[in-house]
């Protein structure tokens, strides 16, 4: 499985130098960029999901709060952009650690629950606190500057994100094929196996929750500063469901199908938008197709079909 | 001292007693078999005893340390081992990863490192996969070191169990019925490899209804019906006691 997985990590960057070559205009350009980053939280979040097997309800509320960090500590603290950043991710490992701990001591999936309750209260708490977060309205997100350079055009953005995405995919491969990915992988296939082999499963379900949440709270921060303007709607609890799909439709446990799904959700409503008025049902209909017929989601099903592993 | 001793230990679930009062303990070094009939309380033994199950009540001691009411994974650490007898193999995993996991305590667990894949990651992973392919040729799975853990079958995913446990380097291996559904043939060979573990130093607990595997193999028996502690002894011993006899035959009365 080794040599054949981080193949597919060398036609992923091939694709990230080409793109920007390719793309026809700046409208392409921004798509690209989002999907990108939706690619590097979806990659985090089927850490969680598909190779741990616990369930987030509640990841952009984590996103919410790194864009939040990022558009307020330079607001209203002057503080510089990427010490907003640390800070944000900081905060949000801190609390998906305060939240998961008791959690991961129950069996059950209560940890979907947890989250679909943590998102909401971050949304509403983002929604009302106007003094400083400019409330449903949003606010503006000052440049993120990088030693002393600021990034303030596309091109730069998309080979920044294009470089965290890379990392990621190459971060996500490594820890799969490792002491820490088996057992991850381990507690998921059977938890009780995991623990007689001397696995502290609370402990590796909290690290990877919070380092996925962690992954989705520096992503929040690179997307404020690259649109220039956060709102709650980053944080609502339609866009965490919109994640938990990517997951599910690309492949749960598969790098690739991480980003394959984050790149289809992304492109689809654009896609869509011909079907006027229609859009949504589309959408539902291709969603509930995919379920139907590939349950185990894009990737995997194909690459079984056409014989490889992974 | 003997290796693990076992007092008056019970457990009940609501009004069920399913272990009742047993006390026994095992020398270091012996195969060591718990027979019974069918809800005998085997099963519970062995989970209570590998940190499954907390006791009601009772003690339980490793080399003189109490570890009733540990979890598995602290029992893992000082060297307790266990198979299943309903299989718990991860079948989202290669067989041989499954081998691998079991040696997660000898190694290191790091996040960061393993996520940026450092040379010690990989050359410790390169030697345990060397190790593990070997425990699997031990366990007589040397044909299934490239398969998938969900395309094994039956008998084989039984060995993966105990190449798994193995990989633990145990002092101490529970095996629960690992006979149950194997053929014969199977039978035997998996009657082999036990003793092969035996000899490989590592003290065996065995739960198994394979009468003749049993006396083959074991230095001592324990017999439980209905939770309670029947009889205790040497295979000729335990074949001669009248309570077995009437708990497997039934009495005249």
């Amino acid at each position: 499985m080794n040599r054949n997985a981080y193949f597919g990590l060398f036609i992923v960057v091939g694709i990230l130098l080409v793109l920007p070559f390719v793309v026809p205009n700046s409208f392409y350009l921004d798509l690209v960029i989002r999907m990108a980053i939706n690619a590097v939280i979806v990659l985090g979040l089927n850490l969680l999901i598909g190779f741990a097997g616990q369930i987030s309800l509640g990841h952009a509320g984590f996103l919410g709060i790194g864009a939040y960090a990022s558009a307020v500590l330079p607001t209203h603290f002057g503080w510089h952009p990427v010490l907003a950043l640390a800070a944000g991710a900081a905060a949000t490992g801190l609390l998906a650690a305060i939240v998961a701990r008791p959690i991961f001591k129950l069996k059950g999936h209560y940890l979907a629950m947890a989250t679909l309750g943590l998102g909401i209260i971050l949304n509403i708490a983002l929604r009302n606190e106007a003094a400083w977060t400019g409330g449903p309205d949003g606010m503006p997100v000052p440049a993120m500057a990088l030693f002393g350079y600021e990034l303030n055009n596309d091109k730069q953005w998309y080979w920044v994100i294009a470089l965290l995405l890379s990392v990621s995919v190459w971060a996500s491969l490594n820890l799969i094929d490792s002491p820490f990915g088996r057992a991850l992988r381990a507690l998921h296939g059977s938890e009780v196996a995991s623990q007689v082999v001397g696995v502290d499963v609370v402990r590796y379900k909290v690290a990877i929750f919070v380092m996925s949440a962690v992954f989705a709270s520096v992503m929040g921060s690179v997307t404020a500063h690259y649109v220039g303007f956060v709102t709650p709607n980053l944080a609502d609890f339609f866009h965490s469901i919109e994640l938990v799909t990517m997951v599910v439709i690309g492949g749960m446990a598969s790098v690739y199908g991480s980003l394959v799904g984050a790149v289809l959700l992304t492109a689809l409503p654009q896609a869509l938008a011909t079907f006027e008025g229609w859009e949504t049902v589309a959408f539902g209909s291709i969603l509930m197709a995919c379920m139907v017929f590939m349950p185990k989601g894009l990737v995997p099903t194909l690459a079984a079909k056409f014989g490889k592993g992974q | 001292m003997a290796l693990l001793e076992i007092q008056d230990l019970s457990i009940h679930f609501g009004g069920v007693k399913a272990v009742q009062n047993v006390s026994f303990s095992i020398e270091a070094g012996i195969v060591y078999a718990v027979i019974g009939p069918n809800g005998a309380g085997k099963t519970t033994l062995f989970n209570l005893i590998t940190g499954v199950y907390t006791p009601s009540s009772g003690v339980i001691r490793l080399d003189g340390e109490s570890i009733g009411g540990k979890s598995p994974n602290e029992l893992a650490t000082r060297g307790v081992a266990r198979t299943f007898q309903n299989l718990q193999i991860c079948m989202n995993m290669s067989a041989i990863e499954n081998v691998m996991v079991g040696a997660h305590l000898r190694l290191d667990r790091n996040l960061i490192k393993a996520a940026l894949r450092l040379p010690s990651i990989r050359r410790r992973d390169t030697e345990l996969r060397s190790e593990a392919t070997e425990l699997m040729r031990f366990v007589g799975l040397a044909q299934y070191v490239d398969a998938r853990a969900d395309s094994m079958p039956y008998g084989a995913l039984k060995r993966l169990e105990i190449a798994r446990a193995l990989a633990m380097k145990p002092r101490l291996i529970f095996l629960d019925e690992p006979a149950a559904g194997l053929n014969p043939k199977e039978t035997i060979e998996v009657d082999q490899l036990v003793r092969k573990v035996a000899d490989s130093g590592v003290t065996v607990v065995l739960v198994e209804h394979d009468m003749k595997m049993v006396m083959n193999l074991s230095d001592r028996i324990l017999v439980l019906d209905y939770g309670k502690k029947l009889a205790e002894g040497s295979g000729a011993e335990v074949r001669k006691n009248p309570d077995v006899i009437a708990a497997y035959l039934g009495t005249h009365s």
